[in-house]
């Protein structure tokens, strides 16, 4: 008799469950929506970095024609102020004799029949501005007292000396999301004074929260659903249109579809903060890590969204994955008159990782060491401790991945015109091209950090079908942005319940809490919640089956022998459904010298890039990204393939090309056009490898796979550009000038690693 | 606003429309057809790729009434079509779809590209893809499912 095992469990390259429909151009996003008797909204936007706003006069934009509605800070009805952070601190319209703090912040918001009669409406709102001085350099805000964070860590002693160190100044310019479906979502108001709304976001509830403050509602009367995601990246967990369309949808009576322009979603959304990093790395002859170093200066922007755990991020994780017996990092987030800066894909870890390898590589340069041998011999191990005490408990198979990472073939050389550096330019000479590859290794955290209770809830529901068999359906709250928690869930439940056909209910706010889809904890948090329930609901059945039951697969109800005894949807006569909300174990905070044991997991992995460069024209081509990467178990390995090679692409854009450029606080290059991304004819070959040790108390032993994948990829590549130049390329992303040895990156501030950056001085030219 | 006639997916359609509207804007909040994405509204990303008299462009870059007398093909439009489902079904099974916004462009692309070529090299799928942008996956999925497609249709 052939073993009856349920198809798509975990483990499976199961394909997801909305594709079909995505490649039909069925499947709905948040700007795809319509209701009857729509409504059309736009946001008036500061054009300056600070000033007080002397007066609005929306006079003539109201009798417009088309115009429903003009709202301004006069006719908020509730809190004025929303955060990521507690307490708020971002407006959710500046008002008349308030300051606005960044260019793009919103000021009025109007609604209207079409779009244009909208835009129209909202330039013809005549605002008067008594500009102020705009503080944009982080480190004179920083001295300035103006810090959203600052945090020391002081581990061992913080002046140890050491036989060999090496000094450096990194900088990282500040990347976008770029997700390609815009801020997007509808407001449909019911009745009864309630509003509905759809939305596309990274964390229902935690928008929820802030939504319901500030429209002042009953408790109850907001209800947010999950709009179609078009990608997230961090840029979906600060509000966008949330509060707007909904006064507007309330105020009007009608429904509010409202979506942000490419333009206007570069400064409606957070983005990774930008870094100016000093370190000093000391160690002894042999190579074995002395001490760390660090200030990592972020600049936060104009108000604090998660600067605060960015910078804690920044801090933890700023000495690398490494024994550090010594360590003395500061960090801290200052507040500017720039767009605000947030969560991104890798949040803090990306900053300091740069900097941390490009230490490492500079030691093993000093040294006269393999930086692959350099890396191996200070790896952090499983139950060894961090700079913040922390000891890791769970897998850390960082020397495994080191050494999987550096053995792979590398890549051949392409004849093709198209592979040169440069591409279809055709400026690049194959003669002057060199190779070269570059190594680095990087880790973070799963989940929320610092004593954060964080939480996933899950109900899961099992029921005779239309065909008279056994259904699952999962509900929860979890936001599938694209990283395929929806696939991850049905494959859970699959394999906890014996049944394959499952569906996943739409996720909205009338189930608990999920969190959000950041940290690379949905397959965890969400995951175990859907495990836990579905484990109920499994219990329940083998219950009714009464002995000799034992449990259940391939749709049938199995003994301890794993013969059949009856099909599952006997005993569903009446459903069964279960809900169950998962934490994980508990953190603490950091104490003053930044110790503690703030982390609840660590995901590690290690990059090898290939470049191949044309020093003279300054071009490089990313040939190969070869990547080991600790997952704990991949539990839909074509899903952890895909987060891995979109990483990896994100991170080739913020080695070397992606870079948002301000001028006093305002944005030069809001557009696809001069923000540039990877196209398919950048994208290097990427080699992966999965390093399956499970995590004690993950789901199946899985660990997050989503960020790791951009943290290590841009100093691999820096380093394999250092390789093929000898440059010291202490900047991401590199600029052809640097490549070219026409520029180099230069601090503007002197300051000694460790030390807030209060005490530095301006550097003379 | 006037009445702006149309021929899209084989059918005389209808509806009002601004004068400055996009033939994407029209598309999606015109007539409803919302399989055309609106990434950048900027002719960079190619997730609004639609067939213009059986030529590729970006919707938001053609004024609606311009395209007035016509052949308009949009993703929804190419439902029975071989090609196209051949690619759709590679798109699903190879991993090439994530998020899924720049989906229906790259399908729209694709098809195009299988229609002329049913054997493309690695440099000609990279070249023909390198309108459409795509955050999600680096790409490597989607020439995979390129492949499959390709084969499946020289099979």
């Amino acid at each position: 008799m052939p073993e009856l095992r349920t198809r798509g469990r975990v483990g499976e390259s199961v394909p997801r469950p909305d594709a079909p429909a995505k490649v039909r151009g069925d499947f709905s996003f948040g700007s795809d929506l319509v209701a009857p008797g729509m409504l059309y909204a736009k946001t008036l936007r500061s054009p300056h970095a600070h000033a007080l706003i002397r007066s609005l006069d929306v006079a003539q934009a109201i009798s417009m024609p088309g115009v429903r509605a003009v709202l301004t800070a006069a006719d908020l009805p509730g809190v004025r102020l929303f955060s990521l952070h507690d307490p708020p601190d971002q407006p959710v319209l500046v008002g008349v004799g308030e300051e606005v703090r960044y260019a793009g912040e919103p000021v009025a918001v109007v609604a209207a029949d079409h779009p244009e009669q909208a835009r129209r409406a909202a330039a013809a709102i005549e605002a008067d501005y008594e500009l102020l001085p705009a503080l944009t350099d982080p480190v004179e805000a920083i001295r300035a007292g103006s810090v959203l964070r600052e945090l020391l860590i002081r581990r061992g002693d913080p002046e140890a000396r050491a036989e060999v160190v090496v000094d450096g100044y990194y900088e990282l310019g500040q990347q976008d999301q770029a997700p390609l479906g815009p801020e997007a979502g509808l407001a449909v108001p019911a009745g009864d004074g309630s509003v509905d709304l759809h939305v596309a976001t990274q964390a229902l509830h935690v928008d929820l929260g802030q939504v319901e403050a500030c429209l002042a509602l009953r408790p109850g009367a907001v209800r947010l659903h999950l709009a179609g995601v078009g990608g997230a990246f961090g840029a979906r967990e600060d509000l966008s249109i949330h509060i707007h369309a909904c006064l507007l949808a309330l105020r009007t009576g009608r429904p509010v579809k409202m979506w942000y322009g490419r333009e206007e979603s570069f400064v409606g959304h957070v983005h990774r903060h930008p870094a100016q990093m000093w370190y000093s790395t000391g160690a002894d002859r042999s190579g074995a890590l002395v001490f760390v170093r660090a200030t990592i200066v972020l600049d936060g922007g104009a108000y604090a969204s998660s600067s605060g755990a960015v910078t804690a991020n920044a801090a933890c994780f700023g000495a690398g994955p490494y024994r550090v017996p010594n360590a003395l990092v500061w960090s801290g987030a200052a507040r500017t008159n720039s767009v605000p800066n947030g969560a991104m894909r890798g949040f803090g870890a990306v900053q300091t990782c740069f900097a941390h390898e490009s230490q490492m590589d500079a030691l093993a340069a000093r040294l006269g060491m393999d930086p692959v041998q350099l890396r191996l011999k200070n790896a952090l191990r499983s139950g060894e401790q961090l700079i913040t005490g922390q000891r890791v408990t769970g897998a850390a198979p960082l020397e495994e991945l080191i050494r999987l990472c550096a053995e792979l073939p590398e890549p051949a050389r392409s004849g093709h015109r198209l592979s040169l550096p440069g591409g279809a330019g055709n400026v690049a000479e194959a003669a002057n091209v060199v190779r070269a590859t570059g190594f680095a290794v990087g880790f973070k955290n799963i989940a929320y950090s610092e004593g954060h209770d964080d939480y996933s809830t899950a109900r899961v529901r099992l029921e005779r079908g239309p065909d008279g068999r056994a259904l699952a359906s999962i509900k929860t709250a979890a936001s599938e942005v694209g990283q395929g928690v929806v696939t991850i869930t049905q494959q859970i439940a699959r394999t906890e319940l014996g049944v394959e056909e499952v569906v996943s209910l739409p996720a909205d706010t009338t189930v608990g809490d999920a969190g959000s889809s950041s940290a690379s904890r949905q397959t965890w948090m969400t995951g175990s919640a859907v495990q836990l329930a579905s484990r109920r609901v499994a219990e329940e059945v083998l219950r009714r089956a009464g002995p000799p039951a034992r449990s259940l697969d391939a749709g049938q109800v199995l003994d301890a022998e794993g013969m059949a005894l009856a099909p599952i949807e006997l005993f569903l006569e009446e459903p069964i459904e279960r809900e169950f909300e998962y934490h994980h174990r508990p953190t603490s905070g950091l104490n003053p010298e930044g110790q503690g044991d703030a982390h609840v997991s660590f995901m590690f992995v290690a990059h090898r890039a290939t470049v191949d460069v044309d020093p003279e024209a300054g071009l490089a081509r990313v040939v190969e990204v070869a990547t080991a990467q600790d997952v704990g178990k991949a539990l839909n390995p074509l899903q952890v393939h895909g987060q891995i090679e979109g990483g990896i692409a994100q991170g080739v854009g913020m080695a070397t090309m992606e870079e948002i450029k301000q001028r006093e606080g305002k944005i030069l290059n809001a557009s696809f056009t001069d923000y540039i991304i990877p196209t398919a004819l950048d994208m290097p070959a990427v080699s992966s490898i999965l390093v399956e040790e499970p995590e004690p108390d993950a789901p199946y032993g899985a660990k997050g796979v989503g960020e790791p994948p951009l943290i290590s990829s841009p100093a691999a590549i820096a380093a394999a550009l250092r390789a093929a130049t000898g440059r010291r390329l202490g900047r991401l992303p590199v600029s052809p000038d640097e490549l070219a040895g026409l520029a180099e990156c230069e601090p503007d501030w002197e300051v000694t690693p460790g030390v807030s950056p209060s005490d530095g001085r301006r550097r003379q030219r | 606003m006037s009445s702006l006639r149309l021929h899209v997916n084989g059918e005389e359609v209808e509806a009002e429309a601004w004068e400055g509207e996009s033939l994407l804007y029209f598309l999606r909040e015109g007539l409803g057809r919302f399989g055309s994405k609106n990434a950048c509204e900027q002719g960079e990303c190619g997730s609004c790729s639609v067939l213009l008299d059986g030529r590729l462009v970006c919707a938001c870059l053609v004024l609606a009434a311009a395209a007035a007398g016509s052949e308009i093909v949009t993703i929804e439009g190419l439902a029975g079509d071989p090609i196209t489902a051949a690619v759709q079904r590679a798109m699903v099974e190879a991993g090439g779809v994530q998020c899924g916004f720049c989906t229906p462009g790259f399908v729209v692309s694709l098809a195009d590209l299988l229609r002329r070529n049913r054997n493309p090299d690695e440099y000609e799928l990279r070249e023909a893809l390198s309108g459409n942008l795509c955050r999600c996956t680096g790409y490597l999925r989607i020439f995979e499912a390129a492949r499959r497609a390709a084969a499946e249709l020289r099979a």
